[in-house]
């Protein structure tokens, strides 16, 4: 069975209801279990579970202690190439916006990896938008190797690969992959996803099975919040690593949350998530899965960063550009906009402030290089 | 004064060996270990850049004061731990290794085959190999004929607190072990130290218990405590225990009579 069977078999709607219509009682009871399961997840996330953010959140606290210690791993993004053939109208790469369209070029990519490795980053996470003509599987795993001497973890966010090329991405040197759905809601993908290879609901859906067969060390999933309600989107992701952690055991899970921010086109936000309800959702994956990692990205500002650090969050991004050569000083079109301008040397010396010690290194190439 | 322990022909000052990970400084790290009296130390060579001298934890842990046992962690294939303990090693820092080969990465329980295949051929290159393993008493001794200088077996999943869960098997593997028998994973509390040392286990690993305790160094100091005590019980030999007083002789009193 794939996942978008398993996917497709599940009553989303009507775990939501559910989850809308949890009592009191039932909250309170499932705040005294030791084990949560999936089925617990409903309740996790329902509205009345909002009267007890606190213990939710000191709970969240004391497993991410437990498991990840008292520290923060740190990573920043790469951007090598905003060129993309997609249509995604929530997204500054998207092919119909107007702007001088760049791809790193060999010189530009160890350029930009020395000005991001000197600011103490040994975490980079590469992006690309979707053009495989300008950033396909082989540019990819060249810039792999080129920057493999000043950094210690290498992750992909780029288009969807086979799982061969997924393997060729490990042996260059790649540990991570991450794949974001966007939107679980099928009705609501179709909408955002006007055209390109990128609108293939259910081929974009699978994309972590052939990751998880390649051989990942980490997998990181996760949804585009305000495309549609975050209810429906966290019970779609704890359905989706439920399904992937089974089948693929050896991998490690993660999932971020961003919210939609600004960019260089126009954008109504439909689904709005408030503050309250971002802590919700994050403490109730911390609860549900206590070895998962949960990553915060640079989309928020430096205030909310500063409070969320403390409620399960095990990675954070820092000093990042979303930009291809931001680093080292292009001006070409961004995603989106930062909204914690902070260097990497200024969120360390917070998170020492506030009892963690920042990771810059937590991984070693030896484990997955050639 | 009890026995020094000995490991691969090394007297050691102390029967608690402590973990480096999960502490919120590295210098809050460093004064744990210091007042925990232990003199090897485990780090992730994952985590440490051995070749630079900036890096934050050698910056704050001289290898010239410690027995540095560099561990494997984040391997998933004796491949991997053998491609990372070179790293240790040719670096001249240590040519110890704790091998910890744990392909599932949330209850991080090591792989038994995968682990005598690499203490094989690291005793071979010459390391001294310390293999962290499930509580089996069979593996223990196929490790030992290979030429690991210890066995850690787990007291309970890694990172718990839960105490000496595999207690049985521990004892088997103490019972029949000829190299030290070092209980790792899953300790706690001073408590369950204690009770590892007088099951008459050669030494405890602690990590997560003190590197998340509200006040890290006096919790190590406890855990210093609790094994020199656990240790001194042991070899002072504990009295023998009976299920239920006996007062008088039921079924053999006539013979008295």
């Amino acid at each position: 069975m794939t996942f978008t069977d398993y996917f497709h078999s599940l009553d989303l709607n009507n775990l939501v209801k559910r989850s809308e219509s949890i009592s009191q009682a039932e909250c309170e009871r499932l705040l005294n279990k030791p084990k949560l399961q999936l089925s617990d997840f409903p309740v996790l996330l329902s509205p009345n579970m909002q009267s007890y953010l606190e213990p939710l959140a000191q709970r969240a606290q004391a497993i991410t202690i437990q498991r990840f210690g008292k520290t923060m791993s740190l990573f920043a993004p790469m951007y090598l190439s905003n060129w993309c053939y997609n249509r995604c109208t929530y997204c500054g790469f998207s092919m119909e916006l107007d702007y001088e369209r760049v791809v790193l070029s060999d010189e530009e990519i160890l350029k930009e990896a020395k000005a991001l490795s000197s600011t103490g980053i040994q975490h980079v996470l590469l992006l690309t938008g979707e053009a495989p003509d300008k950033a396909g599987v082989d540019y990819i795993e060249h810039a792999v190797r080129l920057i493999k001497p000043y950094f210690s973890s290498i992750g992909i966010e780029i288009q969807p690969l086979k799982t061969v090329e997924y393997q060729r991405l490990i042996k260059a040197g790649v540990d991570t992959l991450t794949v974001y759905q966007e939107t679980y809601h099928k009705e609501s993908y179709m909408i955002y996803h006007l055209s390109g290879k990128k609108s293939r609901f259910d081929h974009r859906l699978e994309t972590l099975d052939r990751g998880g067969e390649a051989g990942f060390h980490r997998l990181n999933l996760g949804a585009l919040l305000g495309l549609y309600e975050w209810r429906y989107e966290a019970l779609a992701i704890a359905h989706h690593i439920d399904y992937l952690k089974k089948r693929y055991w050896k991998s490690k899970f993660g999932i971020s949350f961003p919210r939609i921010k600004s960019f260089v086109g126009q954008f109504d936000v439909q689904y709005p998530i408030s503050d309250k309800e971002l802590v919700q959702y994050i403490c109730a994956f911390r609860l549900l899965f206590p070895d998962l990692g949960i990553s915060l990205s640079t989309r928020e500002s430096e205030t909310l960063r500063n409070q969320l650090i403390h409620l399960g969050i095990t990675s954070m991004s820092a000093g990042s550009h979303t930009e291809p050569g931001g680093y080292s000083g292009s001006d070409a079109t961004c995603q989106f906009d930062i909204s914690d301008e902070r260097s990497v040397e200024d969120v360390c010396q917070y998170l020492h402030t506030q009892g963690f010690d920042p990771m810059l290194k937590d991984w070693d190439l030896q484990l997955v290089s050639d | 004064m009890t026995q020094p322990l000995i490991i691969a022909g090394r007297e050691c000052r102390s029967r608690l060996l402590i973990g480096t990970g999960k502490f919120a400084s590295p210098q809050l790290m460093k004064e744990s270990i210091e007042a925990s009296g232990s003199d090897i130390i485990t780090v992730a060579l994952r985590r440490v850049d051995l070749e630079s001298d900036q890096d934050p934890f050698l910056e704050v842990i001289s290898p010239k004061d410690y027995v540095f046992l560099p561990n494997t962690s984040g391997a998933r294939t004796a491949e991997d731990a053998v491609r990372l303990a070179r790293l240790g090693k040719v670096s001249g820092v240590s040519n110890w290794v704790k091998l910890e080969l744990t392909p599932e990465p949330d209850y991080l329980l090591p792989d038994p085959i995968e682990t005598l295949k690499a203490t094989e051929q690291l005793v071979k290159e010459g390391f001294v190999v310390l293999p962290y393993i499930n509580a089996d008493p069979i593996l223990a001794k196929r490790l030992e004929e290979v030429g690991a200088a210890t066995v850690m077996p787990l007291a309970a999943p890694i990172g718990t607190n839960l105490g000496i869960r595999a207690k049985e098997m521990i004892e088997i593997i103490i019972e029949q072990s000829t190299v030290p028998v070092v209980v790792d994973a899953g300790l706690g509390r001073p408590s369950h130290a204690a009770e590892a040392m007088e099951m008459g286990a050669d030494a405890v690993l602690v990590n997560t218990a003190i590197a998340t305790a509200g006040d890290p160094v006096a919790y190590a100091t406890a855990f210093k405590l609790a094994v020199e005590s656990g240790r001194m019980a042991y070899e002072a030999g504990a009295p023998g225990t009976q299920v239920q007083a006996v007062a008088s002789s039921p079924l053999t009193g006539f013979l008295n009579a």
